[in-house]
């Protein structure tokens, strides 16, 4: 069964209320490293999404329209490098979703693996450079190589929360190359990435969401 | 957490009305988005030059914004940067049709907000060029940093690069100089407390009552070593010297010395770090032939001070002179 409408729209509620969750704990790591914000920026972002998202009760429409809108609210509202990069997030999933009433398993890769792109490409940022990408990456390849193997998109998706999971913790030991912590040098180790958390969250919410009524039944 | 505020979330928008509400004769403020646009843009013919950047460090926008320094200042929240619809929207109002500078300091956040900003502007057909300011020597640019921050040169390239775009230079021309200030610019910051930030309600950092942090950032972001307090000659040296080394000023320059407050140092103490700057300098046959005293990028309530230097020229002192009336910056006019 594909994704349908109403679920993208719910795994983007799931991230806000993720992130409102862990407001407190984000800003807490981006304390250490950072400049103590990435909490706070993220929620009143994801809060404006939810705000934009109230009235939308609909089980059909453009997914590719609402992930553009969701980009472009981000954009304007959270500030910060988690402004842009997860505006370009959702803006390029957007554009790989353009037109789609509901997607397929390898929509969903194809969306991740774009918007992931996208992130690496604003930031300038490679794997192990302690960032977002360091969740982002492991996720959408675990993704392309499940599906690719033949599984259903609900283990394929689980299988990306693990890999985000261990991309985040991997942050731990590295030394920043992008962004504020990288002023830290060395001191930026032993310290969890907070835009690796929130990318965390962002996968975790899609396993959540969108794997519900999908075709794992069929493994 | 002691502030005079009313709410932490209505800070930024209550201090652009009491902005708007002080300076109606020099300012008016936009809302959604935020910014702080010069009462008579955009000016026929002349460049724009736009800057913006996280709130918490007044006067620096928007308190720059007026005839000789900037056509307008985009405020994001405390510390935090700015959006790229406020940059779009701040870089409308100001185009005279002679295209529009942004001045970007170097944070990651900065940086995408305005290469979004500019890439957005440039699909409305407009005339965009970024320099981005970098002149913190406390941080060692290399590949694997985010590069050097942009600090104190920042003010000094906006009151420049405005004075330049007021001559009618072209903006290839204002961009150039903007990139001249930051080449022979250098700065280092120092703090002696940590600044709160209302959202968070809790010091930034911990520092002892017997520790100052030297090459503090202007958000509080950690600098090259922590050390027991010392004296301003001390601190002068500490800041000064790495300064001089890393451009490297020479005997026989001439230089704009800045000595800035981070909020919640007097001017009395920056008069005593003046003093030893001169003496400093003096030592080294450079010679101070403008200077800047007071706070004009804060960190909040952050004690502590930064020094700049900028190399000077005959063409960078004209322009340094030139008239300039901004609610944070007036001479001349």
């Amino acid at each position: 069964m594909p994704v349908s409408y109403r679920q993208v729209r719910d795994w983007v509620r799931a991230f806000a209320a993720a992130i409102a969750e862990h407001k407190e704990y984000l800003t807490e790591l981006d304390a250490a490293i950072g400049d103590a914000d990435h909490g706070i920026n993220m929620n009143r972002g994801m809060q404006a999404v939810l705000g934009k998202l109230d009235a939308d009760e609909s089980e059909q429409g453009d997914i590719g329209a609402l992930l553009k809108s969701v980009g472009m609210t981000l954009v304007s509202t959270v500030g910060g490098a988690g402004g842009p990069l997860y505006g370009t997030l959702f803006l390029r999933m957007g554009a790989s979703a353009a037109g789609k009433q509901e997607l397929s398993a390898p929509d969903v890769a194809a969306a991740l693996a774009a918007g992931v792109a996208g992130v690496c490409s604003r930031g300038k940022a490679e794997l192990g450079d302690k960032t977002m990408v360091d969740a982002l990456l492991p996720a959408a390849e675990a993704v392309e190589s499940a599906l690719t193997d033949g599984v259903g998109l609900g283990t394929a998706l689980g299988k990306a929360a693990v890999a985000a999971r261990e991309g985040m913790e991997a942050t731990i030991p590295l030394v920043a190359r992008k962004g504020r912590a990288s002023y830290l040098g060395p001191r930026s180790a032993g310290h969890q990435d907070p835009g690796a958390t929130s990318s965390w969250l962002f996968i975790q919410a899609a396993a959540d969401t969108l794997a519900a009524g999908t075709c794992d039944r069929a493994e | 957490m002691k502030k005079l505020i009313n709410d932490p979330a209505d800070v930024v928008s209550e201090e652009l009305q009491g902005i708007a509400a002080a300076y109606p004769d020099r300012v008016r403020v936009m809302t959604n988005p935020n910014v702080v646009v010069r009462i008579d843009a955009p000016v026929a013919g002349k460049v724009g030059v736009i800057s913006g950047g996280g709130s918490g460090h007044e006067p620096m926008h928007g308190g720059f914004v007026g005839l000789g320094m900037l056509d307008a200042a985009c405020p994001g929240e405390i510390f935090t940067s700015p959006t790229p619809d406020q940059m779009l929207a701040a870089t409308k109002a100001v185009d005279g049709g002679a295209g529009v500078l942004h001045i970007v300091k170097n944070y990651t956040g900065d940086v995408l907000n305005f290469e979004m900003a500019a890439d957005l502007a440039r699909e409305e057909n407009l005339e965009v060029e970024a320099v981005v300011i970098d002149d913190d020597v406390a941080v060692q640019n290399s590949l694997y940093t985010a590069g050097r921050r942009g600090v104190g040169t920042t003010v000094l390239a906006e009151k420049i690069c405005g004075a330049a775009a007021e001559r009618r230079r072209p903006l290839a021309e204002v961009a150039r100089l903007c990139r001249t200030v930051n080449e022979n610019g250098r700065s280092m910051g120092m703090a002696l407390t940590s600044c709160t930030v209302p959202a968070v309600g809790k010091p930034t950092f911990e520092l002892g009552a017997d520790e100052m942090e030297i090459g503090i950032g202007i958000h509080g972001e950690p600098g090259r070593e922590r050390k027991p307090l010392a004296t301003a000659h001390e601190v002068v040296e500490l800041l000064a010297a790495p300064i001089v080394d890393d451009l490297p000023f020479r005997r026989g320059d001439r230089v704009l010395a800045f000595v800035n407050s981070m909020g919640g140092t007097p001017l009395i103490e920056l008069y005593v770090v003046y003093h030893e700057l001169h003496r400093f300098l003096a030592g080294r046959g450079i010679e101070i032939s403008r200077n800047l005293i007071g706070p004009y990028i804060t960190s909040l309530e952050m004690q502590g001070c930064s020094i700049t230097l900028l190399r000077l020229d005959d063409e960078l002192t004209a322009l340094w002179d030139a008239p300039v009336n901004t609610p944070g910056l007036r001479w001349g006019a």
